[in-house]
């Protein structure tokens, strides 16, 4: 990996003419296109979207907690709105957000493809993902869901709400998430660019890998598990509900079966994205990319042997539970090695503190805490105190949103300007990202202390004791909201311009910063062939 | 770290408690080494080698074994001690001894029975005598609720198809709150109950008389704590408004309808009754989902709902 570079495809420098969004207009041309960067696009506005609406639920929600007792709606629709805020950022938000927005975009372009292997499956996973959404819709319609996206039973199989519809719009939501899945995994063994083997792929497609291959095995999981609860509903077949000789707790290891593996079908892809933004900003090569790269299968693997640490207190036999406790801990490990070596990577580095940095760092720090809490929770009797108290409310905001979608946020940060073509505004993004760390870490940190002191979590009334703590959490939560809503304004705003953005606005060394910003619709003018590694910035010759 | 402890933790009820406690302060020691660790290298490094032009040159630093099996190993080594530690005191939560004192718990949508040995039942505060080892064997009517004692550091589901165990030994005198802490509906959040610790003494006395308040305050006011505490509040409003049971407000000396009968006269016997066997009449308009009290109260309790009741104007 030391050859002096020679860029494979003429190296576009300014906004192209004719590209992907341009080269055809109207809406059918939106909704018929195989094209995965339109179908890339389609996928943000609507997880964006989603994100949207899940957001609005959590700040009801928040509001709701202000104070104990009714602050503005009762317990039947606080409990609806904790679900629905559940239920619509994991299905709807978080799963798809970076494999099937951000990734359908730019894993193409990372390979050097001129697009995903099964052009038209691509098109019907996003199909499927708005059926699915639509059912959801549906179900919020008919009456709204009220067990926690967690749907366990029997409260599940006998509440009255819409429980049918949701769990069909999992379902469908499923098919869309493995149909990714599969579609991901035979373009990166099939569409690498010549030159481009298993070891000279960038991270992003590595953690990408590991998440379709989560995609493929565990979501069918959830999909029978949703079915036999929407046939026990339906038909009383009596597999879950104890009236009907059921057990109530075989759902939860049914469920958490893919519900834990989900939750690195959700991380996997943001530590990708922090794994591109680093040597980037650090115009330095990535520090272990063999550690980093196998860290995510090894994650991958454990991932689907660590369900019961959700179970503790479930009744399960002490033997198991001290299994999964010690599985659990061995998980944490290839996830403090990445984390490691991307602080390695920035040392001596010539770091650039631009948003999609500032994302991750912001990433490095909040994704520590969320990592370093999560010790707590796997140590069994400290988990027997706090487990479905606020600690683990905090432990997975940190970890999802602190973690996936602060990396989100860098991804979208950093890919903007290549998918739309657009620069947005600097000074801006660093007021935004400034309010939503200290709104992030005002809504979260008062939720480890009362969740120590025993705050339990789906409560719609509160001791007043735990007045003050979550009072401050939801000031917190609008600085957040806040954050956020400027994020929407500037990256928006950007829209109105004329294209102003390079074919390469960061330095970047992958292959899709060889490309016109924003792409022809074929990607690149010839197919790429790759002459260097990808981070390979600290070569002779390599400027900023 | 006494302070640390006293501002995340709950109070300690239990020697267990301060076990598991010992634990919880030594992972935060270890967790906020490593998080000062890392934002401390982050911050130096942002700091240290911001950029300063675009003809900055950095070195090619692909990887460093030493350094990566160092990073790999130490937490594996920490990890496992934790497990460990984690492993053990759980074993102890796990085995109750063999003198404890057993009560069976049931919870149900949204309130917490619990049943003596002598047959003597309670509603959602259960006495237990100081220093003595208590067991609960738990389950449920309906749906899943998890029997959760923070001073004690316990928490443990209570399922309905089969039975659960969790034991507690309290260290000293007190009053300590029961939550339901797996979500079960509408009323998850007020399925709450007490644990009172009393002294042997008083903890005997409790069992033949009921507590202090029970044999001493005027009978309005004790109905009006049992209309809170027994759970009457879950299902009956005193403004008239509907809940899953008919508004108290008003109700005495009316005629009230009654499903497949003729209507009655609400005097204190038919309160009597509808207190101690609901399903004798049933309002009209209602489910017969009121649980009998019989053997839940005591009888001075008794008539000092009904006396509550009728003060309801
Ligand atoms: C689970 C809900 C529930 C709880 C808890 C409950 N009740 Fe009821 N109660 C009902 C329902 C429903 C009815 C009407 C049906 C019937 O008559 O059984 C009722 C009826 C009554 C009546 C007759 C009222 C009338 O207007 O004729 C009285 C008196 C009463 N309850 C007292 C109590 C007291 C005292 C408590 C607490 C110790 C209590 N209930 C707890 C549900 C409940
Ligand atoms: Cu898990
Ligand atoms: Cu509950």
């Amino acid at each position: 990996m030391t050859e002096v570079i020679t860029p494979a495809a003429p190296v576009h420098r300014g906004p192209a003419d004719l590209h992907y969004l341009n080269e055809h207009r109207g809406l059918r041309s939106w909704l018929t296109t195989v094209d995965h960067k339109r179908i890339g696009v389609m996928y943000l506005w609507s997880v964006l979207l989603a994100f949207l609406l899940g957001g609005i639920f959590a700040m009801l929600v928040r509001l709701e907690l202000l104070t104990p007792k009714k602050t503005i709606i009762e317990a039947d629709a606080y409990n609806q709105a904790f679900t629905l805020h559940g239920a619509i950022m994991i299905f709807l938000f978080i799963i798809p957000a970076i494999p099937a927005a951000l990734g359908n975009f730019v894993l193409p372009l990372l390979l050097g493809a001129k697009d995903v292997a099964f052009p038209r499956l691509n098109l019907a996973s996003y199909y499927v993902y708005v059926i699915g959404a639509l059912f959801a819709l549906g179900s919020m319609l008919t009456g709204g869901v009220d067990t926690g996206w967690t749907f366990y039973t029997p409260y599940s199989t006998t509440s009255n709400t819409s429980v049918s519809m949701m769990t069909m719009a999992a379902f469908i939501l499923g098919f869309s998430s493995i149909f990714t899945g599969v579609n991901f995994i035979a373009t990166i063994h099939k569409l690498r660019a010549p030159g481009m083997s298993w070891h000279t792929m960038p991270l992003f497609v590595w953690g990408t890998y590991a998440t379709a291959v989560i995609q493929v095995l565990a979501t069918p999981v959830l999909g029978i598990t949703l079915l036999l609860l929407l046939m026990e509903r339906v038909w009383e077949i009596g597999i879950f509900d104890p009236r009907l000789g059921g057990d109530p707790v075989l759902f939860q290891h049914f469920f958490w079966f893919y519900s834990h593996p989900a939750v690195y079908i959700m991380i996997l892809p943001g530590m990708a994205i922090i794994s591109e933004v680093v040597p980037t900003f650090s115009k330095k090569t990535i520090f272990g990319y063999k550690a980093i790269a196998y860290s995510s299968v090894a994650i991958a693997f454990v991932s689907f042997l660590v369900w019961g640490h959700h179970m503790f207190t479930s009744g399960q036999s002490d033997l198991a539970t001290a299994v999964f406790s010690f599985l659990t801990f061995l998980v944490a490990i290839p996830s403090a090695i990445k984390v490691f070596n991307w602080l390695a990577t920035m040392y001596r580095g010539s770091l650039d503190l631009k948003a999609p940095m500032l994302y991750a760092i912001m990433f490095l720090l909040l994704f520590a805490i969320g990592g370093l809490t999560g010790i707590f929770l796997g140590t069994i009797s400290v988990d027997v105190h706090l487990h479905d108290t606020y600690f683990v409310v905090a432990h997975f905001h940190y970890v999802m949103m602190g973690g996936t979608v602060i990396a989100f946020l860098a991804g979208l940060h950093y890919w903007w300007p290549k998918m739309f073509g657009r620069m947005y505004s600097e000074s801006w993004a660093r007021v935004a990202a400034a309010l939503i760390f200290i709104g992030f870490n005002m809504t979260f940190i008062p939720q480890f202390i009362m969740g120590s002191r025993g705050m339990p979590r789906r409560y719609y009334n509160y001791l007043d004791q735990f007045q003050p703590l979550h009072g401050f959490s939801t000031f917190g939560s609008w600085v957040l909201g806040l954050g956020l809503l400027i994020v929407a304004g500037y990256l928006l705003g950007s829209l109105r311009k004329r294209c102003d953005a390079p074919g390469s606005p960061w330095g970047g060394m992958t292959l899709e910063w060889t490309t016109s910003s924003p792409p022809i619709t074929h990607n690149f003018e010839t197919t790429p062939v790759l002459t260097h590694g990808p981070y390979d910035y600290s070569l002779p010759g390599r400027r900023a | 770290m006494n302070w640390l402890r006293s501002i995340i933790l709950p109070a300690e009820g239990s020697a267990y408690a301060r076990q598991v406690d010992d634990l919880y302060i030594a992972i935060i020691v270890i967790c906020a080494f490593f998080f000062v660790l890392i934002a401390g290298l982050l911050s130096y490094f942002v700091w240290r080698y911001r950029r300063r032009g675009p003809d900055d040159v950095t070195p090619h630093i692909s990887h460093n074994l030493k350094l990566e099996l160092l990073w790999s190993i130490v937490p594996l080594i920490i990890l496992t001690v934790l497990f460990f530690w984690g492993f053990n005191s759980y074993m102890v939560a796990r085995v109750a001894p063999g003198e404890a004192l057993e009560i069976q718990v049931t919870g149900k949508k949204w309130l917490w029975q619990f049943e003596y040995p002598d047959g003597m039942r309670t509603l959602n505060e259960v006495h237990v005598p100081v220093g003595k080892a208590v067991k609960f064997i738990m389950s449920s009517e309906d749906v899943i609720h998890s029997f959760y004692a923070p001073s004690f550091r316990v928490k443990m589901d209570v399922l309905p198809n089969r039975y659960t165990e969790l034991w507690l030994q309290p260290r000293e005198e007190g009053v300590h709150t029961l939550f339901c802490a797996e979500y079960c509906g509408r009323g998850h959040s007020d399925m709450l109950g007490k644990i009172v610790v009393d002294s042997e003494e008083k903890f005997q006395e409790w069992q033949a008389l009921g507590d202090e308040q029970t044999r001493t305050m005027p009978l309005a006011e004790l109905g009006a704590l049992l209309y809170e505490s027994k759970g009457c509040s879950s299902c009956h409003s005193l403004d008239g408004s509907r809940r899953e049971g008919p508004s108290f407000r008003g109700v005495f000396g009316e005629m009230t309808s009654i499903t497949g009968g003729p209507p009655v006269k609400v005097d204190e016997n038919y309160l009597r009754e509808s207190i101690l066997d609901p399903q004798a009449k049933i309002v009209a308009g209602f489910e017969g989902i009121m649980p009998t009290f019989q053997g839940l109260l005591r009888e001075r309790e008794i008539n000092a709902l009904v006396e509550f009741i009728k003060s309801r104007k």
